[in-house]
């Protein structure tokens, strides 16, 4: 179990929503994996149109929690109204927050997300930041009110893995009491064993799963892998030796000669 | 009256913004509601007047990650 916040979640896993084959899939992937919060997000409707109510009907039937995002807003004015609309269709505070502010790379703002980040928390949401692993930014936002943070592994949709192990880990050692949630970058399972085995409290990924050639087989996948890696960082690692340590006793060895 | 709703230039007859939905019939307590960048509450949508020139946004959920 896992509290996130004063709420008691099941599972570490965070998954997003987009690119599945089909809504069928994109179920069967949900529940394999055992996660029990997905991400949503808000896009114009057509006229007539009934698309965002077939989703969300199927969302409200997997009984998971909804995080909606606020994906590809580029301004904190666009961020903030983008949230407030999320919030009256999905009936909750949670916001992950996104301020985008490189095209290529998909890396936030962050001026623009602290800026944003203060200005919902103001208004009583609870804000996931997704930011990078700058500890300066970090304390920006949580000056800003945020009391859960979501830093990057790798660029959005880049299956890179953790390409920066030392800045996750001092992330981890510099906010000891704050849920810290690996956001965006992960390819595959090993990926999110490496982050949970570096303490932090969850894992959000969406493209590695969506994508994969069994969606499902690899959210169930993510699902052990990330439940592998917290019970390994609670159990306590041993650390690398660069001499050859026998672990059989020789105490009692037989000699021959 | 001109507006532009979700990025196409519309000229309509509608004074308000639900009945500019009706109009185009969108409806379901699933959209949300925009106008120049501020969010219209659904309850709010019946009294609230439209001007010439009015940016629309009208959203739904949406798969996202």
């Amino acid at each position: 179990m896992f509290d996130l916040l004063g709420t008691t979640l099941p599972s570490r896993l965070l998954l997003g929503t987009a690119q599945y084959p089909s809504p069928a899939i994109l179920a069967d992937a949900v529940k394999a994996s055992g996660t029990s919060v997905v991400t949503v997000s808000l896009r114009r409707e057509m006229a007539g149109g009934r698309a965002g109510e077939q989703f969300w009907s199927l969302i409200r039937s997997l009984g998971v929690k909804i995080l909606p995002n606020t994906a590809s807003c580029h301004s904190v004015k666009e961020a903030v109204t983008t949230a407030k609309m999320a919030r009256e269709v999905f009936g909750t505070g949670w916001i992950k927050l996104e301020v985008i502010g490189n095209h290529d790379t998909l890396q936030p703002d962050v001026f623009g997300l602290v800026e944003a980040a203060r200005i919902l928390c103001e208004d009583g949401f609870t804000v996931f930041p997704y930011t990078t692993d700058d500890l300066v930014v970090a304390e920006r936002l949580l000056e800003a009110g945020c009391k859960v943070l979501m830093p990057w592994c790798a660029p959005i949709g880049s299956a890179l893995g953790p390409v920066n192990i030392m800045a996750l880990r001092s992330m981890r050692g510099h906010f000891p009491g704050v849920p810290l949630i690996v956001d965006a970058g992960l390819g595959r399972p090993s990926h999110a064993v490496t982050v949970m085995e570096l303490g932090f409290d969850a894992v959000l990924l969406n493209t590695a799963v969506a994508k994969a050639a069994d969606p499902v087989g690899m959210a169930r996948a993510f699902g052990k892998a990330v439940d592998a890696g917290r019970e390994a960082f609670c159990s306590g690692m041993i650390e690398p030796r660069d001499v050859a340590v026998p672990s059989t006793p020789t105490i009692g060895r037989p000699i021959f000669s | 009256m001109k507006l532009t709703v979700n990025g196409e230039a519309h000229e309509v007859a509608a004074t308000t913004l639900a009945e500019l939905l009706a109009v185009l019939d969108y409806e379901g307590d699933w959209l949300a509601t925009a106008v120049n960048s501020d969010l219209v509450h659904k309850a709010k949508r019946a009294e609230f007047q439209l001007s010439d020139g009015d940016r629309i946004e009208i959203l739904s959920p949406m798969q996202g990650g």
